[in-house]
């Protein structure tokens, strides 16, 4: 281990590390631009020059390599003209346009310079002015103020493994760009706007909208898929201005898609923000919704209710929905005498021992994978940052090992090289046989893991699938306990695609003793013999499902349940709430109200108590401490926040015919998946320029 | 001065043969095998002992940096590439070896090639050199045919192939690590260093950089032996090398000439003399465009080897010599340098990308006097601003010559603002 001098002070670092990162262990800060953590290091912004003895010019402290013997010194002269000389160059051809620049006040640049600069230019000619570049929707560009620290390019080419931006040109013609003008085709395109040190790439829809001191940060959870990525949702009045990533190592380590980042516009629209009641229509037919008061919509309700057997009521919960509102309204259901509850709204009958629907290995387990089968799984639609997870294992294969990535599913480009080894069931099951050439592969892993996804799960031979996929965990040793040797292992992941799924499948939120399951549930629906439905925030199923039901669609957006519902009761978007959600690695994670809901909309589970208390079956909570000590006491993991490990292991799925259908994705538009995407305009935009520029390229 | 015998490069002028039959009547080629028998270390050994300096410009022990190649492949190739892209300003040696005597560079090429366990060469060949690149590539296929290179090159049991590859104009890529990046078709801009070449240059594998004239010369200090090497030139400062003399000289021309001659000898005695004689001189670059200018002063007595002119603040670089007389105009001279500078900067490393357009710009207002006597020092400042802070030496070598020409030519910059600002003043008046 080297021993090194920084500053008079000894440290001792692991063989590899950097001058810098030695010294930032120290406590000491070396400025820098174009370093970062996660990216290659090209060392060409020279802002961390130091000063090393023996050494007639000053060196790179981010790209130099920690030496038995070096003696650094970031505090010398030598150092601090390095510094003042690089400043004083990176500013000379910058704009200086900090008053009505979107990075102000969040800029490396204005920070450094008023900690390293001079304070006044010496630079007489004229500065250099670039041309602006689309980069699509989302990432408004002002090249002129770049100063080619090149992460952009690096995070494309590294993280995102979409190689569209270099920097033509050279000397001071050289420019950041996509070498043909086109949007920018990646998923995690937004987090060039994080890296970007300066004000060169920002937030398009964010653009001369708020200032960073004016904003009220709070930290939450994301439901845009079912990663739960950690976010900061930035506010000013009522009204969320941006989400940004926050620090999670094993979840979204500082990255979030682009649907996380940007389709938050879509809480401004088609919000439910008042009570609404059907009217009678005529001749039979439906009348029209009309505004109504929460008790007016309350009685409706009640009244509909009175003389329903409890098995002729049934409730689905959403994609969206918190593991508080759906305590809530399981605990109402089984008041109301109703068994008839699914929280699986795409019909992915998943149940069971928790290790049988959990990303079991976690989302940092992905680093230790050496074989991976990904099945009827797109994880670069459904789950962005496991997608991310996966290339940064397949890219650093020098630093983890050889990694072998196999996949089962409709032909698509996840940034990495996989090995396609078919479209349908079939494949499964010969890989299951050892028929397949991925079950040698799988046979020599040491850390085999499988991803199942739920384009496999999702469609009537599901759970013979889910079978299949548990026999190929077991059969390849997917599955061990710890030994003396080596650690525990789990390598069956299911990878979910709503932020609720396993929320509500820990709960219970699941057909009771003799209930219906969604199919069932929809069945009756149909038949009449189920005569009420609630929907908590239940929008991806077709009206026509629904037949002559009385549906009750609580949520927060006009979308397609709001549309069919009789009673409306506005609900509270995932940034208007305390709630709880469970990724798919089973992590309980918390997020916060960051505004208020709009209008006379309410928090979902306030709304179930106090309708239980209109008809009389009173809920037994009024707080949310309460709520959540009910949640530990159906399944303790809700005591525990952010913690990962892997799910008790058991038999489940169900021996039975594999359908010859191939896999399809689950999700054909990664843009618009929930209420809150369709409704934003960001999106909309998204779908129109990248979509289908992608599109017309084929 | 250089006796006719001690010559290596017998055909600089082209009035011999270039092919095969021609480069075998000089005596390339001969022996070969031999000096292969001697074996990898004992070669290297011999190199290092010659005290050859690489002509490239920053004159490093070649002997020494062919030492760091590792000695156990450990599974990967290693590789030499031979940087022909010469592109310096004022130097023009290693176009006439590439296309009057390609053989003895290949010769090199083969020999050095073994001497560093290589299993294969490049030849990055400047883009613009479009029939050197012919005759070099024409030179390969005789070669190969003659059972010189190949499959058992030269009878020797040693595989050794020899690639050419040509470049697309930039000045850039005559650095080593961006000549590296171009010939793996990426975008050429030098590398971080460490990891040097050695360790991980082409393809990720251990490689050798060297100049043209390096390889060229290596056979013959190998045929005549280290000490008829060493007897020419000063010690450290060994053998003969190509200079080329240009500008303002009655007959311009390259000559091979022993290390250490004086700069005064050399231009009389081969360049005919300064134009209008030698007390007509103003200034000269020694060795291409990036290295200081030196005032008439210092030119009378420098030697022209690394260790001499290092003392006068200059360096002897790619030995490109650029006589200018008394009717130029030092500081335009200088300002179009840095636009050269300017314009062939990568734009990877910010002291680069922005210092040399900075420097540009002043030098074009110095140029016409429109400027304070104190920004003098301020470009002064920028050119050290840059020097020592880059990724490669371009940085340096933009600052140099600006560094020079206020070392030495500190008054004329002076006068000319007091004039500009005179006749400013007048025609306010």
């Amino acid at each position: 281990m080297p021993k090194l001098t920084i500053d008079g002070m000894d440290i001792e670092v692991e063989p590899g590390t950097s001058v810098l990162q030695a010294a930032e262990r120290l406590g000491i800060e070396i400025p820098r631009f174009c370093y970062h953590d996660r990216l290659s290091v090209p060392a060409n912004c020279r802002m961390c020059l130091v000063e090393m003895e023996r050494s007639p010019k000053p060196v790179a402290s981010c790209a130099l390599q920690a030496q038995d013997g070096m003696v650094i010194h970031t505090d010398s002269e030598m150092t601090h003209a390095a510094r003042k000389g690089v400043m004083e160059f990176l500013l000379i051809n910058h704009p200086l346009d900090c008053p009505i620049c979107d990075q102000g006040g969040e800029c490396d640049l204005q920070d450094q310079a008023m900690a390293y600069g001079f304070d006044r230019s010496r630079y007489l000619e004229n500065k250099r002015a670039v041309k602006e570049k689309n980069f699509g929707p989302l990432i408004k560009t002002f090249m002129t103020r770049c100063i080619h620290c090149t992460r952009c390019v690096r995070f494309a080419d590294e993280i995102a493994g979409v190689p569209e931006l270099g920097a033509p040109g050279r000397s001071e013609h050289m420019e950041i760009g996509t070498y043909v003008e086109q949007a920018i085709t990646s998923e995690l395109s937004g987090n060039m706007i994080d890296i970007c040190p300066v004000g060169a790439l920002t937030s398009k829809p964010y653009s001369f909208v708020a200032r960073p001191w004016e904003l009220r940060k709070t930290d939450s959870i994301d439901v845009m898929d079912a990663v739960g990525c950690n976010i900061r949702v930035d506010a000013r009045g009522g009204e969320v201005m941006r989400v940004l990533p926050r620090l999670h190592e094993d979840v979204n380590e500082e990255w979030v898609s682009d649907k996380t980042r940007f389709a938050f516009d879509g809480l401004r629209k088609r919000r439910l923000d008042r009570p609404y009641v059907r009217e009678a229509g005529t001749d039979g037919g439906r009348g029209r919704l009309h505004e109504a008061s929460w008790p007016e919509a309350f009685a409706a309700i009640a009244q509909r209710l009175e003389g329903v057997a409890g098995n002729e009521i049934a409730a689905i919960a959403g994609d969206l929905a918190d593991v508080e509102a759906m305590t809530a309204l399981k605990d109402l259901m089984t008041s109301l005498g109703s068994a008839n509850l699914d929280c699986r709204q795409d019909g992915a009958l998943l149940a069971g021992p928790r290790g049988g629907y959990l990303f079991n290995s976690g989302i940092a387990g992905i680093e230790q994978a050496d074989a991976i089968l990904i099945v009827g799984a797109n994880p670069r639609w459904e789950a962005s940052l496991v997608n991310a997870r996966i290339r940064k294992r397949w890219l650093n294969q020098a630093y983890y090992g050889p990694v072998k990535i196999g996949r089962i599913g409709d032909a698509a480009d996840l940034t990495y090289r996989v090995d396609h080894l078919g479209s349908d069931p079939a494949a499964l099951q010969a890989v299951l046989d050892g028929s397949s050439p991925f079950s040698q592969v799988l046979r020599d892993a040491k850390q085999p893991m499988i991803i199942l996804g739920m384009g496999a799960l999702a469609r009537p031979d599901g759970t013979a699938i889910l079978d299949c996929a548990r026999r190929v965990a077991e059969a390849y040793g997917m599955v061990r306990d710890a030994t003396e040797d080596e650690p525990a292992w789990n390598g069956f992941n299911v990878l979910h695609t709503a932020a609720a799924r396993v929320g509500g499948l820990d709960i219970g939120f699941l057909p009771g003793e003799g209930g219906r399951d969604i199919r069932d549930i929809l069945i009756g629906t149909r038949g009449g013999e189920i005569k009420v439905v609630w929907l908590l925030g239940a929008d991806e199923i077709a009206a026509a499902h629904f037949g002559d039901a009385f549906v009750i669609y609580q949520g927060h957006h006009g979308d397609a349940g709001a549309h069919r519902a009789d009673v409306i009761l506005p609900g509270a978007a995932y940034t208007e709430k305390a709630a709880t959600y469970v990724n798919t690695e089973g992590r309980v994670q918390r997020a916060r109200m960051a505004v208020f809901p709009p209008g006379d909309a309410r928090e979902d589970w306030k709304i179930l108590r106090a309708f239980s208390e209109v008809i009389g079956k009173r809920l037994p909570y009024d707080s949310l401490a309460a709520v959540r000590s009910r949640m530990a006491e159906i399944n303790p993991v809700f005591a525990r926040e952010d913690i990962q490990e892997a799910g008790a292991w058991g038999v489940f799925g169900s021996e039975g015919a594999l359908d010859a259908v191939p896999f399809a994705s689950s999700i054909d538009n990664f843009y618009q998946t929930d209420p809150i995407s369709r409704a934003s305009d960001t999106m909309a935009q998204c779908v129109a320029e990248i979509l289908d520029q992608a599109q017309a390229a084929e | 001065m250089l006796q006719d015998k001690d010559r290596i490069f017998t055909n600089l002028y082209g009035q011999d043969d270039w092919r095969l039959a021609g480069a075998r009547r000089r005596g390339v080629w001969d022996g070969t095998k031999g000096m292969m028998a001697l074996g990898r270390d004992a070669l290297t050994d011999i190199v290092k002992d010659s005290d050859l300096r690489g002509r490239g410009g920053a004159g490093f022990p070649t002997g020494l940096k062919w030492s760091f190649m590792p000695k156990e492949s450990g599974g990967r190739p290693s590789y030499l590439v031979v940087n022909a892209d010469e592109s310096e300003p004022g130097t023009c040696k290693d176009r006439e070896i590439l296309r009057y005597d390609p053989h003895r560079l290949l010769e090199g090429c083969l020999v050095a090639g073994f001497a560093m366990g290589a299993s294969a060469c490049y030849i990055y060949i400047r883009g613009e050199f479009y029939a050197e690149s012919g005759h070099v590539q024409q030179a390969i296929d005789e070669a190969y045919e003659a059972g010189l290179i190949g499959k058992n090159a030269c009878g020797s049991g040693y595989d050794y192939d020899i690639y050419l590859h040509r470049g697309a104009g930039a000045y850039i890529c005559g650095e080593e690590t961006a000549l590296l990046e171009s010939l793996e078709g990426k975008k050429g801009q030098p590398r971080l260093k460490p990891p040097f070449p050695a360790a991980v240059g082409l393809y990720g594998c251990p490689t050798t950089v060297n100049n043209v004239e390096t390889i060229a010369v290596v056979p013959e200090i190998l045929r005549r032996g280290v000490d008829w090497w060493k007897s020419i030139g000063r010690p450290k400062n060994t053998g003969t090398k190509i200079f080329c003399i240009s500008g303002h000289v009655n007959q311009p021309c390259n000559v091979e000439e022993e290390l250490g001659i004086p700069l005064k000898d050399l231009v009389e005695k081969h360049a005919g003399g300064v134009r209008g004689g030698w007390d007509n001189l103003l200034a000269v670059i020694p060795g291409g465009s990036s290295t200081p200018v030196l005032p008439k002063s210092i030119c009378d007595s420098v030697l022209m080897d690394f260790d001499s002119l290092k003392e006068a603040q200059t360096g002897l670089g790619t030995a490109g010599v650029i006589v200018m007389d008394k009717s130029t105009d030092i500081i335009y001279a200088i300002a179009r340098l840095s636009h050269f500078y300017m314009h062939e900067s990568c734009g990877q490393c910010t002291p680069c990308r922005e210092g040399t357009g900075w420097l540009w710009r002043v030098m074009q207002r110095m140029v016409r006097g429109n400027a304070h006597v104190d920004e003098i020092d301020t470009l002064y400042q920028v050119t050290k601003e840059i020097e020592g802070h880059t990724i490669c030496a371009h940085g340096d070598a933009a600052a140099w010559p600006v560094q020079g020409l206020i070392r030495h030519f500190r008054p004329e910059m002076e006068r000319r603002i007091l004039e500009y600002r005179e006749a400013a003043h007048r025609s306010a008046a």
